[in-house]
């Protein structure tokens, strides 16, 4: 079974996010969804000051399988981008929730963060998500 | 559920992803497809090759009806054990498949097809050998593994028994030999060394472990395709279909023109487009900008004239960029551009293959 941090929240399109100490939230994507595409080879960030709306297309992360977008989980600007994925893709293979952080994102609506999933709502989405 | 091989135990116990393929339910990888394709680059690898189709055609016509069937010439091969990889066409030099054949004597050939074309490959078989004095049998109860690798051949060697192994260390570049209950032959779709092993089912599994054990590491069908992809090798379905001929699928030095009188089913389409000219071209790119070249993205000039497309893209492993071949218009030079995600990423144009024996290559 794929590692879920019961401290984030998440995304039906397998984003996590965590709360930072400043309001802004660090986003990347789960144990599950790296596992599901493969080796990561190139990931396509987005631009910094960037503005976006829940639901947005903004990232593009690529396995030598496929190419998968990252849907912003929620609307706000982005304030920093991992740019040591731009030469270690592999970082979000080896550690999704760490190191292979796509980017930061100041919310304009932290209501928002009530429509995510929990831990343990993402392992129940997740598990159908494989049948 | 699919069909499955008589290693998919063996496939499950690896932790093996196992995904479709062509009906069957096949490793895409152990874990790493990256690992897998550097560890056949490197060291030695082996591949689950099962769902192949074998064929065996004897009888007193064998060469005459092989002489028909394939652009290539069948009677190039005259040493026993060599082997000829050849298109099959149609009528109207669309190709039905590729295969490889082996000359084991003048009415005894054997014919290996790919499995995703295994109902109409055995289908016209059967058709165009009316008239002709042969038996097609297929092997229903076999199993097939590929090692490939710098290191390959030395590691089978410590598993077969004293006369395999004697038969095999002789074994040229492109032979097979029947050793046993072993068909074993210097062939692949990598790249690299190795063999292709043809064996009972019911040995496939302790050939799968004795292999693991002198050190040889277990590679899924996605290391199998960028291994390919690198090494210039195109593939059925991807590549090339029953609409395009091989003139227009980089496989040119695969048709045999000479003798102008042996009249292979399609040639004389075949003759009409080489004449005619205005072929499109095969070629290989290697992406200049970051980004993945895919199956069927849009080739375009720099003002974004539409060029051609994709037929293979991926990631290359070794050289750590995104590699493809594509089907492209005469006028194409040095370079064009990839329709990706609505920008257009710069791509040079090169002859493939890419890599050889683990090292970059091309031209």
């Amino acid at each position: 079974m794929s590692n879920i941090p019961a401290h984030l929240k998440y995304t039906k399109t397998h984003e996590w996010i965590e709360e930072q100490d400043d309001g802004s939230v660090k986003i990347g994507i789960t144990d599950h969804a790296q596992d599901l595409l493969g080796d990561m080879v190139f990931v396509e960030l987005p631009e910094l000051e960037t503005v976006l709306e829940a639901g947005d297309e903004c990232a593009v992360i690529e396995s030598v399988k496929a190419a998968s977008d990252v849907y912003s989980p929620l609307s706000g600007e982005i304030v920093e981008i991992n740019e040591d994925l731009i030469d270690n893709p592999e970082m979000v293979n080896k550690n999704p929730y760490v190191d292979g952080w796509i980017f930061r994102l100041m919310p304009s609506d932290p209501e928002q963060l009530g429509n995510l999933f929990d831990a343990e709502a993402y392992e129940i989405a997740a598990s159908e998500d494989d049948h | 559920m699919g069909y499955r091989t008589s290693l998919y135990d063996e496939h499950v116990a690896l932790n093996a992803k196992i995904v479709d393929f062509a009906g069957w339910d096949m490793p895409l990888h152990y874990g790493s497809q990256l690992d897998e394709h550097n560890i056949v680059r490197n060291d030695a690898g082996m591949f689950d090759v099962s769902h192949m189709t074998v064929v065996d055609i004897t009888g007193p016509d064998a060469q005459d009806y092989l002489s028909k069937l394939l652009a290539n010439n069948i009677h190039r091969l005259q040493q026993p054990g060599k082997a000829l990889y050849s298109c099959m066409l149609n009528e109207t030099a669309g190709i039905i498949d590729d295969l490889i054949v082996f000359y084991l004597d003048d009415d005894f050939y054997r014919m290996v097809v790919n499995a995703g074309t295994h109902d109409k490959d055995l289908a016209w078989l059967e058709k165009q050998s009316s008239g002709f004095d042969v038996d097609l049998t297929e092997f229903s109860d076999t199993a097939m593994i590929a090692v490939q690798g710098p290191a390959a051949r030395e590691k089978v060697h410590q598993t077969l028994s004293q006369t395999s192994r004697e038969a095999a260390e002789k074994l040229a570049p492109f032979f097979g030999i029947q050793c046993d209950e072993l068909f074993i032959s210097r062939t692949g779709y990598t790249g690299e060394d190795g063999y292709e092993i043809i064996l009972p089912k019911s040995k496939a599994a302790d050939l799968w472990r004795s292999l693991l054990n002198s050190g040889i590491k277990a590679a899924g069908l996605g290391a199998r395709d960028t291994l390919r992809l690198e090494a210039g090798m195109a593939l059925y379905g991807t590549d090339m279909d029953d609409d395009i001929s091989p003139l227009e699928a980089g496989l040119s030095w695969t048709v045999a023109w000479e003798p102008t009188d042996r009249q292979f089913i399609g040639r004389d389409a075949l003759e009409k487009q080489r004449d005619n000219g205005n072929l499109k071209k095969f070629i290989g790119l290697i992406l200049d900008d970051r980004g993945v070249l895919r199956n069927h993205q849009t080739l375009v000039t720099e003002a974004g004239q539409n060029v051609g497309e994709i037929t293979s893209g991926s990631f290359s492993p070794v050289l750590g960029k995104a590699i493809a071949f594509a089907r492209v218009s005469a006028d194409v030079d040095d370079h064009c551009f990839a329709m990706v995600r609505n920008k257009q990423l710069r791509a040079s144009v090169v002859k493939p293959p890419f890599v050889r024996n683990g090292q970059a290559c091309f031209k």
